[in-house]
């Protein structure tokens, strides 16, 4: 299909679910892009992984009661979030541990209660690989605003944010109230999981959140550029992505998902200076020069 | 009056007494080592200056008035290897860290904020490295962005905990030079070190620390093997003493 037919297929009115899909997918990708600056940097992948599955038995609890999902799923995986947050203060565990015993545990749980509905098995697939149609207008307007208010919270945050990864202990003796911030991250993290799940699916939605990051960061030296590529190359990701689903008729998540990952591998081999064959080009003796 | 004083500080950790009923006075001018055997309660010390740690007993003053962690003037460098270095970051924004305390939620830096980074990086003498990613720095010159990290809050009392840990000799000799001249432009500075000959040759005071003061005096005053003895729980054929002999 050419990208005149894409581009007529998302004006057309009966293709209404179309260009809410391609909306949702834009600013889900732009979101998970800027909060999984933080996740990579962090090394939090896993707890993204674990929000991810937590949100699940919410998803399905608004399923079962015909309320909204970003609401349920919301709600999941805040409470798990945080669970694990005050978990995580005894040193006993570590983080990973107390991760991998609650993400199962709520993941299982979602399992039980969604077998429950009637016809449970395609709504289990749509929530598992996500999907485009059958999209809620009410559920784009929430995920906009949502997605407006989260990228407002991370600007206010940002200088402390980044206090506390670089080193906590400076950062609880300059007087920042580390154990608020780390609730206030994994609420981010969620947040951002949630408004992205539909589209994307459940099991997928991690690789929104890790993969542009993480290609950004093999890209540059510099925080601030990393925040502007990572969005940058999720959004465009998801455009094209969605392009190639609807064309060739795959599923979305996992097409969209492909691309990032096309995108990550293209920046490890050919990144400006760290990259595989960049380096390996590059004559002996001569010292890349410093970025930044 | 001394700018930083602690008294009659009593400390416990998992039900065990870490520090008993610690007192020590630091003043302007000063560089103060505080020096003890591994465990002895070192870095507890420092956390229970700036209000890391709760004190059982006793209280640490600053300028006179109880320490409140925004408004103190105490700056801390932390051990080294607490922090991130594979973080995408430049020196000055390390730097700016410092300052997150004062910034607040609402507040971006402003040329305020930039004017007192600037300087502690021209005091530490990174002025040319400025905008280098952390990660490309080498290990004294990594020492001395902390040490910047912590003097951009302007502080009147400066904590370091082993800043010489896994440094060559030409940098410990540098970095101590630094100190001791932050020491003289009027702060206290009062740092941790295992490097004895190091503190003994520079430091204008030393604190030997066993759970509690066990001697507190300038170095010329410390040449008797006793209160090493009980600080570090040697014999007197312990190589730790011939050192002192040597002196
Ligand atoms: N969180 C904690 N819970 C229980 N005990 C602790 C804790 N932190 C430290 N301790 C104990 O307090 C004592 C003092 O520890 P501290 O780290 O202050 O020693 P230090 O003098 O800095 O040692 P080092 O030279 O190895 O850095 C040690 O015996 C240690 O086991
Ligand atoms: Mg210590």
């Amino acid at each position: 299909m050419s990208i005149a037919e894409f581009l007529a297929d998302l004006t057309n009115p009966d293709l209404a679910f179309l260009p809410k899909a391609l909306l949702i997918a834009v600013m889900s990708s732009v979101v998970c892009g800027v909060v999984g600056c933080y996740v990579v940097l962090r090394g939090m992948a896993f707890i993204g992984d674990a929000v991810a599955h937590a949100v699940f038995p919410g998803l399905a609890v608004a399923f079962v009661l015909q309320g909204s999902l970003v609401v349920g799923g919301a709600v999941a995986g805040v409470l798990t979030a945080v669970l694990v947050a005050v978990f995580a203060q005894n040193r006993r565990l570590k983080e990973d541990s107390v991760i991998g015993v609650f993400y199962v545990a709520s993941f299982a749980l979602g399992i039980v209660i969604i077998s429950q509905a009637p016809g449970y098995a395609g709504s289990l697939q749509q929530f598992l690989f996500g999907s485009i149609t059958g999209i809620p207008d009410e559920d784009l307007y929430t995920a906009a605003i949502t997605g407006v208010l989260l990228l407002g919270a991370v600007l206010l945050l940002h200088q402390q944010f980044v206090t506390v990864s670089l080193d906590r202990e400076l950062a609880r003796a300059v007087g920042l109230r580390v154990f608020w911030l780390d609730i206030a991250l994994y609420v981010l993290v969620t947040v951002a999981i949630v408004i992205s799940v539909q589209t994307i699916g459940n099991i997928l939605v991690l690789a929104l959140l890790v993969t542009p990051a993480a290609a950004a960061r093999l890209l540059t030296d510099r925080l601030g550029a990393m925040m502007l590529l990572a969005p940058a190359i999720g959004g465009s990701g998801a455009v094209v992505g969605l392009y190639l689903s609807w064309s060739y008729d795959l599923p979305v998540g996992g097409t969209i998902v492909l691309v990032l990952a096309t995108v990550f591998l293209l920046a490890w081999l050919f990144a400006p200076c760290h990259g595989l064959v960049t380096k390996h080009w590059r004559r002996p003796g001569i010292e890349a020069p410093a970025t930044g | 009056m001394s700018v930083l004083e602690v008294r009659g500080v009593t400390v416990g950790l998992g039900g065990r007494t870490v520090l008993r009923d610690i007192d020590l006075a630091v003043d302007l001018g000063e560089l103060t080592g505080l020096i003890g055997p591994n465990g002895a309660g070192k870095t507890t010390l420092l956390r229970s200056i700036l209000g890391l740690v709760r004190v059982a007993a006793g209280q640490v003053l600053v300028d006179g008035r109880p320490i409140r962690p925004r408004r103190s003037p105490v700056g801390y460098v932390p051990q080294r290897h607490e922090f991130a270095w594979d973080f995408p970051i430049s020196v000055e924004n390390a730097v700016m860290t410092g300052r997150s305390g004062l910034l607040g939620l609402f507040r971006r830096p402003g040329v305020a904020d930039w004017r007192a980074v600037g300087e502690s990086i021209e005091r530490v003498g990174m002025g040319e490295l400025a905008r280098r990613p952390v990660g490309e720095l080498s290990g004294g010159q990594r020492q001395r962005v902390l040490v910047a990290r912590a003097l951009a809050l302007q502080p009147r009392v400066l904590l370091l905990d082993e800043p010489f840990t896994g440094l060559d000799l030409p940098t410990q000799e540098l970095l101590t030079g630094l100190f001791l001249e932050l020491a003289r432009e009027g702060r206290a500075v009062l740092m941790t070190t295992h490097d004895l000959v190091g503190a003994l040759d520079t430091c204008t005071r030393i604190a030997l620390l066993n759970r509690t003061i066990v001697a507190d005096a300038p170095p010329s005053e410390l040449l008797d093997p006793e209160p090493w003895m009980r600080a570090f729980g040697v014999s007197e054929t312990s190589p730790l003493l011939k050192i002192l002999k040597v002196m």
